[in-house]
């Protein structure tokens, strides 16, 4: 075998350009395959780390009505906090949120929209929360990016907002816009208007009710809740790790299809070098190969190719790669319409794994490609080859 | 004079499928080459030399008769003893020299000795000795497109010759070589047939070659026509 390694080593390094035509196609795959892998796992890494950072923290518990995807069931979604939970509201470990349905009227135009009780001293999510803590002459306000673009809102306008309260009494108010936040997350910020908890429930007399509970560590014990719906961190990201998978089957297709061509190559190489090597072949069992031992040295010799892309693949592969996970890609369309916790540029994340897998599957297609025409030599007649005559 | 047989064939024939019927390529072929022979196939083109030096290479096989070589029978050995009777006994040389062109001469020359695992330190002694032989130690470097046709069968000479095996089967060694050439290769193998006492069995027609065997054995349309004397020098 050692010697086979060396032997299709040199007859590789002296068969010249073919060879290190064919090495840099596959080499081109191995890095293409790690830098797509490496940006669905950043995507993943981002999304759900964005997901924790502006909407769901380490978990939620829901009231028991609340349906994320019925804006009517709203009305319902609302009771008073569990007495278990005091503590971690208190310490800043547990942000209570209170919804509630109302509309806006930005510049005669009308928009429904869910209302947003919040702490404006929480610091469990990034929204910019302490701008709901100033003076103004109407109900302080923040809301996304998205959504003030496409209403037209700045930052100081004032809005009128249209609500019900608990007993199904329609009011009304002045909003102020005091921040605009991006974040990546559609979900926190599409329709949607964030304003102080103490100032929604007085608006609407929900004194200590809230919709949904977002707390901080994922580990820690609680009680199981009447009313409340645990939400762990695991189910609140399926929504990602599902977009990941759909993704994944998508980039498969075209890691065949790029792997089918350098396979392509290696097996027109495999069966040219079968038929022009003839006396080649025939030379080696004069000299006391086997059949069997040249058919294995065909496919080391093919297989080789890929330890050959690994190491040139590695040689501009790794300083591009590197520098990717640096300035990360950024996607020429909108992140935004994906409607998914998708930023703009992702960094691609590489893993162990992932490099070492990538390797592992092409190393061995590429011996079972290789492989597969030197059979041939198996079946040749020693005498014939030495002649050069089969056909 | 020699005494112990190193090749003994008995009542051999070679036929080829054609078509629906056979060709016979070789007939009633009883042979005995004894060890040290400087001897060859001689004959026209198409009486069958190339044959009958394949089956004593145990690249193909007798259709009846035996061959025995180094006391096997070549047509009853499996893929894996025959590879190993060539790894360890035989060396071939050939007319259009076989070499591996993209390896260099060094390498070329060291090829059998990595088949038969010997360690590197020998390994390169060895091929050097060969390459001594030949006259070759200032071309190791070199690869086969860049030597002369003499010069490449040389490095074939040295690579059958590396490993001191006891038989060399030569196969119109002189056919693509000019006269002072073919004089040159011809020496060297006479020199190391009787220095190593290697065996030599060519196939030929050329009267160079011809003229420097101890013994001719004559085919004709894939029979023995005659065989001459053991000549002494
Ligand atoms: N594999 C084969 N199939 C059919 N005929 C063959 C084969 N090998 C050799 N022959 C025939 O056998 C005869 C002897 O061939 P060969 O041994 O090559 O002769 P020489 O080496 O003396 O020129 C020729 O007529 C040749 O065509
Ligand atoms: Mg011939």
């Amino acid at each position: 075998m050692k010697t086979a390694f060396k032997l299709a080593y040199r007859n590789l390094i002296g068969a010249g350009l073919r060879t290190w035509l064919n090495v840099i196609v596959l080499s081109f795959s191995f890095v293409v395959i790690i830098w797509l892998k490496g940006i669905l796992m950043g995507w993943d890494y981002q999304a759900k780390s964005d997901m924790t950072n502006w909407e769901i923290g380490g978990g939620q518990y829901w009231h028991e009505s609340y349906d994320p995807y019925d804006p009517f069931t709203l009305a319902e979604s609302h009771s008073i906090i569990p007495q278990q939970f005091s503590d971690e509201i208190e310490q800043g470990d547990m942000v209570p949120v209170l919804m509630v349905q109302g509309t806006i009227y930005p510049q005669g135009r009308m928009q429904s929209i869910t209302i947003k009780g919040i702490d404006p001293d929480q610091d469990l999510f990034l929204l910019p929360t302490h701008q709901l803590d100033t003076a103004t002459d109407a109900v302080p306000a923040i809301i996304g990016a998205a959504m003030a673009e496409s209403l037209q809102l700045d930052r100081s306008d004032h809005v009128t907002l249209r609500w019900r309260d608990a007993r199904g009494t329609f009011d009304a108010t002045d909003i102020v816009i005091t921040d605009i936040f991006s974040s990546n997350v559609p979900s926190v910020e599409a329709a949607q208007v964030y304003i102080p908890l103490a100032i929604l429930r007085e608006m609407t007399m929900m004194q200590g009710e809230a919709t949904l509970l977002t707390f901080r560590d994922p580990e820690a014990e609680r009680p199981a809740v009447q009313g409340w719906v645990h939400k762990p961190k695991e189910v609140l990201t399926a929504s990602v790790d599902r977009m990941i998978k759909t993704k994944t089957a998508g980039q498969s297709v075209f890691y065949t299809i790029l792997l089918l061509l350098a396979m392509l190559a290696i097996f027109d190489t495999q069966v040219l070098s079968i038929f022009r090597r003839q006396k080649e072949i025939g030379t080696y069992i004069a000299l006391g190969y086997t059949r069997r031992e040249v058919v294995g040295l065909f496919t080391v010799e093919g297989a080789m190719h890929s330890i050959f892309a690994a190491v040139v693949g590695a040689l501009y592969g790794l300083p591009f790669l590197a520098w990717q996970a640096e300035v990360g890609w950024t996607i020429p369309m909108d992140a935004g319409d994906f409607g998914m916790a998708m930023a703009q540029t992702l960094y691609p994340v590489y893993s162990a794994g992932l490099v070492i897998s990538t390797v592992l599957i092409v190393v061995v297609i590429t011996t079972v490609v290789s492989y597969w025409p030197s059979r041939k030599i198996a079946k040749m007649n020693p005498t014939e080859a030495l002649r050069g005559r089969i056909q | 004079m020699e005494n112990s047989a190193i090749i003994k064939i008995n009542d051999l024939v070679k036929s080829f499928p054609m078509g629906k019927t056979h060709f016979t390529a070789l007939r009633d072929i009883n042979l005995t080459i004894g060890r040290g022979e400087f001897t060859g196939l001689v004959g026209p083109s198409g009486s069958g030399k190339t044959t009958l030096l394949n089956i004593v290479g145990s690249l193909d096989t007798p259709t009846s008769g035996e061959a025995w070589v180094l006391d096997h029978s070549v047509g009853r050995l499996s893929a894996r003893q025959s590879a190993q009777l060539r790894k360890e006994e035989l060396g071939f040389i050939f007319q259009s020299y076989n070499l591996l062109v993209v390896h260099t001469v060094y390498e070329n020359v060291e090829f059998p000795l990595l088949l038969l695992k010997i360690g590197a330190p020998e390994r390169k002694k060895m091929v050097m000795d060969a390459l001594e032989w030949v006259g070759l130690t200032d071309k190791v470097r070199s690869k086969p497109p860049q030597l002369s046709g003499g010069e490449c069968q040389r490095v074939a000479i040295a690579r059958a010759m590396v490993k001191k095996p006891s038989l060399v089967l030569a196969d119109e060694p002189t056919a693509n070589l000019d006269a002072a050439n073919s004089h040159h290769i011809l020496k060297t193998m006479v020199n190391l047939n009787r220095e190593l006492n290697t065996t030599f069995l060519f196939a030929t027609h050329d009267e160079k070659v011809i003229k420097y065997l101890r013994r001719k054995i004559y085919l004709l349309d894939g029979k023995i026509d005659k065989i001459s004397e053991q000549e002494q020098t």
